[in-house]
């Protein structure tokens, strides 16, 4: 079997540490950078759980609880992950209890949510803790029983010793088991004997859902809480001047107002402190409504802001960044970005001699692509709970990444790192936005200021009009064709505001013998955040579309011309490397080809669009199925086909990829986030177009590769190759190509 | 400020708020029953839907005086075990993904049940149509809304 490529160092390793309560718990430190500095304190669980490792807890009446480590926002890893320990335990998984870990990297590893990685960090690492578990209770058994531990086996949560006829429940031997040292090096199972991996469970939160239990940050409340809304500047390129709060402290129910300013001068910011807007108006009051109200009645004076300079600084790089001044408006952005690209770029990647080729070409086709500011608009808008004293913090709500933010809040506050406590609520929905956390940083800011517990709410207005947006971008592609319509040469020019989005060691880097990568960016005061699969999004639209467009120009089938290019890349790869596995990437295309009935004229009824792609370590391959409903053009089914590896939980899988189906198609076809003179023109959704039921496909078929490599994520790979696969479909389906999003504003 | 009387889930409850305070906030904030979701504020989303006198309405822009003495269902006052037909179809069909907008979903399903017990996926599609759902799960709502169908 193949052996799946990290990408990144990755450091694993098990430390044990004696607990004051006399139980054991393993800790998995997976990227060293993520580690906080001596926080090794234990969650408190009540006493009669003996904790095995820091995953598993089993009580002597044999239930048995496995932590998540990773935030929930709709992946479903609170299912999958404990999955994963549940396999090398070798437990009923209908037996088992999944709680949500809180906020401890020592104990829990990096515990962030992005890059599609929740799985694949965690596979090993929870194989581990599960298989060490279920060996220290052999060793209690056969302790207990005199015989040795290679006599022990397990089945379903029970421990046999055959010779004797012995049996005993893992709760029986829960609290000895505590007590033994954790062994290193447990062997793992086999794939092919994996009885819950690969085999499709229900959510374990889908009651908790359907009966509406409070899971999310917004249903979070304590006692005395108070509730507040912040009013930020209505326009990017505004900032704060005065206010005048007469009026709403008048207002019933209403307990305070105030401005804050959220990064202190010369603030060295993260990668992830993006924020907006530095200061802003706070209303506190009793309730929501009463909040919302009040805040109407603020006056508040606005400026414009003037050119100023930040210090990045991503984990350790530093750069300074300019955001300029200005009201700016989606019209001169798309007319900029339009003038930049006629000049001279910074190069990324160069193979072979292009500019010789494309001297010599005897047909050069050359198509370029548009795609606006898109905003996350999670269905649950942004909020915190928090809870500051002198003496410590708590804080409780959704969040993508809290090893990310405890830094910046332990530098705001003037707190150490020991006395923050977070707290993960399930997130509705997070698509990048929440891996950003100003909103908990402004809540703790509150929090301190008025003195008293409190939940930050922002309404869907303010949500939708903060920034923090997936990036508008452009990308001119460029082929050149010799007199028999070989391929020669392949020039991508790329660029955005204010970030660029080429991947010059993607497809086809590495199959074209010329091949030029370039970019460029424009700096804006619109901010800007991971997205579904950043970059790749638009990446793979525009890259899809060209290829399509590339075949037929070529008289090529657009699935065999990609064969073609990945049989190139495979045998005699130009340069010194690419970022895929040619071998998988082609699979998916053949699977799809397959499933799709590709050649099956009983399909001649679709206008068919194919696109595949290869981002956050998976492969996936879509066919778009297109038919004219109501005279315009809508998707009626989709083909899917996927390499992540192993599928640790196969309905669920199928779930998150149509899902990403249906997210694609309706940013494709509708997303868009325009401004005018500064202020957002959609700040809610009777302007935001967000696609609904009827304009979600009938049919979306999901295949997966079958393997036995390490498992990869699913989150956004099968997210990005959509918006090609529609571009190519609406090709067919109006014989017009689509080269600007969102595709509905051009039918 | 004005006392109100609401019978919510079958249980009376007498809140003294701004009469034009929407259903939703008093729902959520003062019975503590936030089963009910807030995502627009203006009709435009469905999360906050809950049944009035049996009929959906969308509880974020609905006055809470103009909701006084008539009967409330929300999403927690379904079913007590969670066995309402629906409920059963989207645990079946494992429906949600985030689950933020699942109970509007389901709320708004059981008003379209109630009115169309074997709805056509036009009818699903036109009753529905207004439940946003941003993970995508449209497909799995539709397919739940059948299962639930066939058993009433």
């Amino acid at each position: 079997m193949e052996k799946i490529k990290t990408n990144y160092s990755r450091r694993s390793f098990l430390k044990s540490t004696l607990l004051a309560g006399g139980g054991l718990m393993i800790s998995f430190n997976l990227l060293s950078e993520f580690r906080l500095s001596g926080k090794t304190n234990d969650i408190n669980l009540p006493d009669q759980w003996n904790e095995l490792t820091g995953y598993v807890k089993i009580t002597p009446d044999n239930v048995v609880k496995i932590i998540c480590p990773n935030p929930e926002f709709g992946q479903n890893v609170m299912t999958s992950l404990p999955m994963i320990v549940a396999e090398e335990l070798d437990v009923d998984w209908q037996k088992v209890v999944v709680e949500m870990g809180p906020f401890d990297n020592v104990k829990y590893g990096p515990q962030f949510v992005g890059g599609s990685n929740s799985t694949r960090m965690y596979w090993k690492p929870l194989r581990e803790a599960g298989a060490a578990a279920r060996n220290m209770l052999m060793q209690a058994a056969a302790q207990t029983w005199n015989v040795t531990v290679e006599e022990i086996t397990t089945k379903g949560g029970m421990l046999y010793h055959q010779k004797t006829g012995k049996s005993a429940q893992y709760g029986d031997f829960a609290s000895k088991a505590a007590g033994i040292p954790i062994p290193k090096g447990v062997k793992l199972k086999k794939v092919k004997d994996f009885d819950v991996v690969r085999h499709s469970q229900k959510n374990v939160e889908g009651l908790n859902i359907v009966t509406g239990k409070p899971l999310f940050g917004l249903d979070y409340t304590q006692n005395g809480m108070l509730i507040a809304m912040i009013q930020h500047p209505p326009a990017f390129g505004m900032k704060l001047k005065s206010y005048d709060a007469f009026q709403t402290l008048k207002m019933p129910g209403i307990k305070d107002v105030f401005s804050l300013t959220l990064y202190p001068e010369g603030f060295e910011q993260g990668g992830f402190d993006t924020r907006t807007f530095n200061e802003f108006v706070v209303v506190v009051g009793n309730s929501t409504w009463e909040v919302m109200n009040a805040r109407k009645k603020l006056e508040v004076q606005w400026e414009p802001v003037t050119e100023t300079k930040e210090t990045l600084s991503f984990f350790g790089r530093k750069r300074e960044v300019v955001i300029p001044a200005g009201l700016e408006s989606s019209a001169s952005q798309y007319a900029k970005m339009k003038e930049r690209a006629k000049e001279p770029a910074t190069l990324l990647r160069k193979d072979g001699d292009p500019e010789t080729a494309f001297k010599n070409a005897a047909q050069i086709i050359e198509r370029t692509y548009t795609a606006p500011f898109l905003a996350h608009n999670c269905m649950e808008p942004m909020n915190f709970f928090a809870h500051v004293t002198n003496e410590k913090a708590l804080l409780v709500g959704p969040l993508q990444a809290p090893g990310w933010i405890a830094p910046t809040l332990s530098k705001i506050l003037k707190m150490p790192v020991e006395k923050i406590e977070i707290q993960m609520t399930r997130m509705g929905g997070g698509f990048g936005l929440r891996a950003y956390g100003h909103y908990l940083t402004e809540a703790a800011l509150i929090s301190k200021k008025a003195k008293a517990p409190v939940k930050l709410i922002y309404t869907r207005e303010d949500d939708m009009t903060y920034g923090i947006y997936r990036p508008t971008y452009t990308m001119t592609y460029r082929a050149a064709l010799d007199a028999n319509k070989n391929l020669t040469a392949f020039h991508v020019k790329g660029g955005g505001i204010p970030e660029h989005c080429v991947h010059e060691n993607r497809f086809p880097a590495g199959a074209v013998d010329n091949y030029l990568a370039e970019s460029w960016e424009i700096l804006s005061n619109m901010t800007v955040g991971a997205f579904r699969a950043p970059g790749s999004n638009f990446n793979a639209a525009a890259e899809q579309s060209f290829m399509d467009e590339l075949a037929e120009a070529m008289g090529k089938d657009p699935i065999d011309f990609r064969l073609e290019l990945l049989k190139r890349a495979k045998e005699n790869p130009v340069g010194k490397f690419h970022d895929y596995d040619a071998d998988r990437y082609a699979g998916i295309l053949k699977l799809v080809k397959e499933k799709s009935g590709w050649n099956d004229p009983v399909n001649k009824k679709y206008s068919r669009g194919v696109s595949a792609y290869f981002c956050h370590n998976s492969y996936v391959a879509h066919v778009v199925d297109m038919v004219k409903k109501n005279n315009q053009p809508h998707v009626e089914k989709v083909t899917s086909a996927v390499d992540c590896g192993i599928v640790v939980n196969p309905d669920a899988a199928v779930n998150m990829v149509q899902g990403a189906v249906v997210d694609g198609i309706g940013n494709a076809m509708y997303g868009e986030l325009t401004v005018k003179d500064g202020v957002p023109e959609q700040n809610n959704f009777n302007r935001y177009r967000i696609i609904r039921l009827s304009e979600a496909p009938k049919k979306i078929d999901v295949h997966f590769v079958e393997n036995d490599i390490d498992p990869t994520g699913l989150g956004e790979p099968p997210f990005a190759p959509v918006f090609g696969a529609v571009a190519n479909a609406l090709y067919k389906n109006t014989g017009k190509r689509f080269y600007d999003q969102p595709f509905a504003k051009q039918l | 400020m004005a006392v109100i009387n609401l019978n919510v889930n079958g249980k009376k409850h007498a809140v003294d708020v701004d009469p034009q305070t929407p259903v939703l906030w008093v729902l959520r904030d003062h019975l503590h029953l936030t089963g009910t979701k807030y995502g627009c504020g203006i009709a435009q989303c469905g999360a906050c839907t809950i049944l009035l006198n049996g009929t959906a309405i969308r509880s974020c822009q609905f006055p809470v005086s103009a909701a006084a003495d008539k009967p409330i269902t929300t999403i927690e006052g379904l079913s007590e075990k969670g066995d309402h037909p629906l409920q059963k179809a989207w645990l079946e069909h494992d429906v949600p993904q985030c689950g933020y907008c699942q109970a509007g979903q389901i709320m708004n399903a059981v008003a379209l049940l109630k009115r169309n017990p074997h709805p056509t996926d036009e009818e699903i599609e036109a009753s529905m149509n207004g439940n946003l759902c941003r993970c995508g799960t449209y497909l799995r709502i539709r397919d739940a809304i059948k299962t639930a169908a066939k058993q009433g």
